[in-house]
């Protein structure tokens, strides 16, 4: 027990190092003193890591111990990149992801708190459901609906804006991995097979439509192709895992398709996406800048990328964003600027690495529900990654999300908190059984 | 479950992979291409982040600096050129949302410090940052300003070289721009109808008038198709290709020899010799004297005009139909430019040898040390030393007796020839009917400048319009 807790506890260490290094090579490079300002940085954040690891030390004892770590390094990754980028724009997002990156621990520890026993989710899971399509919905709604480029991701409260999708994601997952545990063996019983093909019976393909017509509703809703994207593959996922028929896989890869294909043909805001993805130089200054830019950047990043805070984020002598919403959207593009192809390998790799934790939490967990609840998490974790990082490389369409942890924005840390909090309540329950040997 | 989970795992896996196929090929595979691309900004911003190296007069006056602006991330150079449009031609300008023209593209490698690929690895190596090489140029800025002032204002251009190295000494052309306006005027500049951005020294395309009969005359005597001694009967008018051709002043000359003929400018005479010649050994000749190919100098190729003759916008050769008794008196669609123009008395002048024209003379690198230095170079060697005696004999009667006094300068023997053709584009011209032209060198016995000069759209002589100004700035040279 005491043996994965301290190495988790060792595998702080070089995150909070590395975030020391970040925060002083930002001050090297803008000319300014070299103060002890990102030593303390650097401490505050080992310090916090530390209450955390202590906390999880009390709580979960048998957890995974290189999760967290590894989710406090790609936080630490976006924190360095922010006050890199608002050494030069003068903002403070750096500061506020900080102040975020507490409140997320903050939740962390909330939820680990009222959710030590995590199968009260599948008593509400219909209300949790419900939570999830209204959080969807609330951008289209009066007064708090906010609109950004066409897609319709953002709520406004005032002086809090959120992306419910962010959330949303959490409640799908928690949906799906409560009824599909319950109906997997209705799904596959009764199957029959259709000129090779093994089709499941019709009646059963109903939630299947449903999810189905809630990813297309997405689209046309929301208009954001790449939460409908990540939302249907953990669908699809889930219910490859749960029911082990590829053809489930392939009909829903086939309908998302074909209703992707028609929303692009009806939709404006999608067809235009689309079209800037097969040819953004078709209006270089306009729609297509921001991809374009996208490219531009890598290809000047190269093997080695251009350095630390040295890449190009304004046009020189002015404040308009030659790398636009580089803190956001773009920020992989920045890293591959800056740290070059392999700084982006990098990160690739810490996701991987994230979705292989989070993969063998799912394997060591005793139960259907837990099973699928950690496949679930990690899977939307990690498309949310490839939705991103493949829009900015121009592998689909580019979309809204954030890049997990790394990209600006206080709803992805909170939502992605509450994500590792789950992952780790089904970690810890999975190993204590192992250790108990249950 | 569990086998279903490590598929999936496999999966993502995959699907990460393809991110970093998609990453390497922006950031490696087709980063040359995307850096191409003339939407792509960045290497442009890029260059502005390295102080691009300073152009010098000969005389170590600054032509163009560059001025940090902001520092850190945004720290970036802005070209600034002090003297302003005095150097618009054959400078240009350097900007990072305009881009490069004239000599600052030509030489821009060297200007941002771009050496050699492998010291730019080295360098980037060590973290240490490009740093741009300043440039000295041979042009002496007292005779560039005299050339401008003697313009003075008229659409023109003049052109000095120095015969031996092919030095370029001064290179004006009116109208010019300030370079300093480019960022905010450079729309306005491109849609004036006075074509202010076109180098008329080196893109202006001119009927040379009479001054090429010193080319005929070159190819007749260094083919041997006549001596010196030689005479043929030159009546006032004559037929030439079944029209009449006559002489501009209306005398019968009778017998004359080529150095007559060519100090009265003699009509009659060059078509008769042209005829004599033929249009293959003429073409040879004019092919020597740099005709009929981009002028070897140091500026972009797209800002340089051939000379030669042209039908519309294409480049006559010997095959076809060319009326080689009018071709000899700079007729017949023949277009030279004035840079073209000088590169003629400069041969004649450095005893028949044509030396690449250079504008830059030495590169410095940004501690000050000379880096190389302009090593004169031979183009061809066009006509005999003899040939080239022959021709500035004649020459210098032009000057002393013939068309072409109002380019004597006392107590120095100058040699020219003078032009006066008739401009093609009557319209353009508003019925200013001339294009004048002054070509020569001096002194005449030991040439260090020779001139090309002409003014556009004129109802006076090359002997009264362009000599003037061709003298003005053979002197300020011979002078400084």
């Amino acid at each position: 027990m005491s043996a994965s807790r301290n190495r988790e506890l060792l595998a702080l260490v070089p995150v909070a190092l590395l975030l020391t290094l970040g925060f002083a090579a930002v001050f090297a490079q803008n000319d300014n003193q070299l103060t002890n300002l990102s030593l303390s940085y650097g401490l505050y954040f080992l310090a916090i890591c530390l209450a955390t690891h202590i906390y999880i030390r009390i709580r979960l004892p048998d957890a995974d111990p290189y999760l967290f770590p590894m989710i406090a390094l790609l936080t630490a990754i976006g924190l360095v990149m922010l006050y890199r980028l608002d050494s030069e724009t003068g903002n403070e997002l750096a500061r506020d992801q900080a102040n975020w990156f507490v409140f997320g621990l903050i939740l962390f520890a909330v939820v680990i708190h009222f959710l030590r026993d995590y199968s009260v989710l599948e008593r509400y899971r219909y209300t949790i459901a419900l939570v999830g399509i209204a959080l969807l919905m609330a951008p289209r709604l009066p007064f708090i609906g906010a609109q950004v480029n066409g897609a319709y991701l953002g709520v406004k409260l005032g002086p809090i804006a959120f992306q419910p999708a962010e959330l949303a994601k959490l409640c799908i997952v928690v949906f799906l991995a409560s009824y599909l545990r319950e109906h997997r063996e209705l799904l596959v019983v009764g199957a029959r097979r259709i000129l090779g093909v093994t089709l499941p019976p019709l009646k059963h393909l109903g939630p299947l439509l449903v999810v189905w017509g809630a990813a297309m509703f997405m689209l046309i809703v929301i208009r954001d192709l790449g939460s409908s994207l990540m939302f249907f593959a953990a669908f699809l996922a889930l219910i490859y895992v749960a029911t082990g028929r590829l053809s489930f896989v392939f009909i829903g890869m086939a309908m998302f398709l074909a209703g992707a294909w028609v929303i692009y043909q009806t939709v404006p805001h999608v067809t235009d996406r689309v079209d800037i993805w097969l040819d953004p130089y078709q209006d270089p200054g306009g729609a297509g800048y921001q991809v374009l830019q996208s490219m531009f950047a890598m290809a000047d990043g190269g093997l080695f990328g251009e350095g630390f805070a040295q890449s190009m984020v304004l046009i020189p002598g002015t404040d308009s964003p030659l790398l636009p919403a580089a803190q956001t959207d773009l920020i992989y593009t920045l890293i591959t600027a800056e740290l070059g192809l392999f700084g982006a390998c990098g990160v690739i790799g810490i996701y991987l690495l994230v979705a292989a934790r989070g993969f063998k939490v799912a394997l060591m967990a005793n139960d259907g529900f837990s099973k699928l609840l950690a496949t679930g998490l990690t899977t939307v974790f990690a498309f949310q990654a490839f939705v991103i990082i493949g829009g900015v490389t121009r592998v689909i369409p580019l979309t809204g999300v954030t890049l997990p942890l790394v990209s600006y924005g206080g709803s992805s840390i909170l939502a992605n908190f509450i994500l590792l909090a789950l992952l780790l309540l089904v970690s810890d329950r999975a190993r204590r059984e192992a250790r108990e040997g249950v | 479950m569990n086998g279903r989970i490590v598929k999936l795992f496999a999966f993502i896996g995959v699907m990460f992979a393809v991110l970093v196929g998609f990453t390497s090929y922006w950031t490696v595979f087709d980063a040359e291409n995307l850096k191409n691309e003339q939407v792509n900004k960045r290497p442009l911003f890029t260059a502005q982040k390295v102080e691009r190296g300073r152009i010098f007069t000969d005389g170590g006056t600054v032509i163009a600096r560059s001025v940090r602006q902001g520092k850190g991330a945004s720290l970036r150079y802005v070209r600034e050129y002090p003297l302003g449009s005095l150097f618009g031609h054959p400078i240009g300008y350097s900007f990072a949302e305009q881009g490069n023209s004239e000599f600052e593209a030509f030489h821009n490698s060297e200007l941002i410090g771009d050496n050699n690929e492998f010291s730019s690895i080295f360098d980037e190596l060590r973290g240490r940052k490009p740093e741009g090489n300043d440039i000295v140029t041979s042009i002496d800025g007292t005779a560039q300003q005299v050339a401008i002032d003697q313009l003075a204002g008229r659409s023109g251009a003049v052109v000095a070289i120095e015969p031996s190295t092919g030095r370029i000494k001064a290179l004006a052309a009116d109208p010019g721009f300030d370079p300093n306006t480019i960022p905010t005027d450079l729309n306005a500049l491109n849609q004036d109808a006075d074509a202010p951005l076109l180098n008329r020294a080196t893109q202006g395309q001119y009927p040379p008038g009479s001054t090429f009969k010193l080319v005929t005359a070159a190819a007749a005597l260094d083919s041997g198709a006549i001596t010196p001694e030689e005479t043929i009967n030159s009546p006032a008018t004559i037929d030439i290709q079944g029209n009449p051709l006559a002489n501009s002043d209306g005398s019968d000359y009778g017998d004359i020899d080529v150095t007559s003929a060519l100090t009265f400018s003699v009509n009659t005479y060059f078509a008769q010799l042209g005829e004599e010649i033929g249009t293959g050994t003429l073409e040879e000749y004019m092919d020597r004297f740099g005709f009929n190919s981009k002028p070897q100098i140091d500026l972009p190729a797209n800002q340089l005009s051939i000379s030669g003759v042209f039908d519309g916008q294409t480049l006559l050769s010997g095959g076809d139909a060319i009326d080689v008794g009018r071709l000899a008196i700079g007729q017949e669609r023949l277009l030279a430019t004035p840079l073209q123009m000088a590169e003629v008395a400069a041969t004649i002048a450095n005893g028949g040898d044509l030396m690449k024209p250079r504008i830059w003379n030495e590169i410095l690198d940004p501690d000050g040390r000379t880096i190389r230095t302009m090593d004169p170079e031979k183009q061809s060697e066009v006509i005999s030393e003899e040939t080239a005696d022959q021709l500035t004999e004649a020459m210098r009667d032009v000057v002393n007796e013939g068309t072409g006094t109002a380019a004597a300068l006392s107590g120095i023997d100058v040699a020219g020839k003078t032009g006066t053709a008739e401009v093609p584009d009557q319209e353009r011209c508003d019925g200013l009917p001339n294009q004048a032209w002054f070509v020569g060198f001096a002194p005449a016995d030991d040439p260090q400048i020779a001139v090309a000069a002409t003014v556009e759209c004129t109802d006076g002589q090359g002997g009264t319009i362009a000599a003037p100004i061709a003298a003005a700035v053979m002197q300020a040279i011979l002078e400084g």
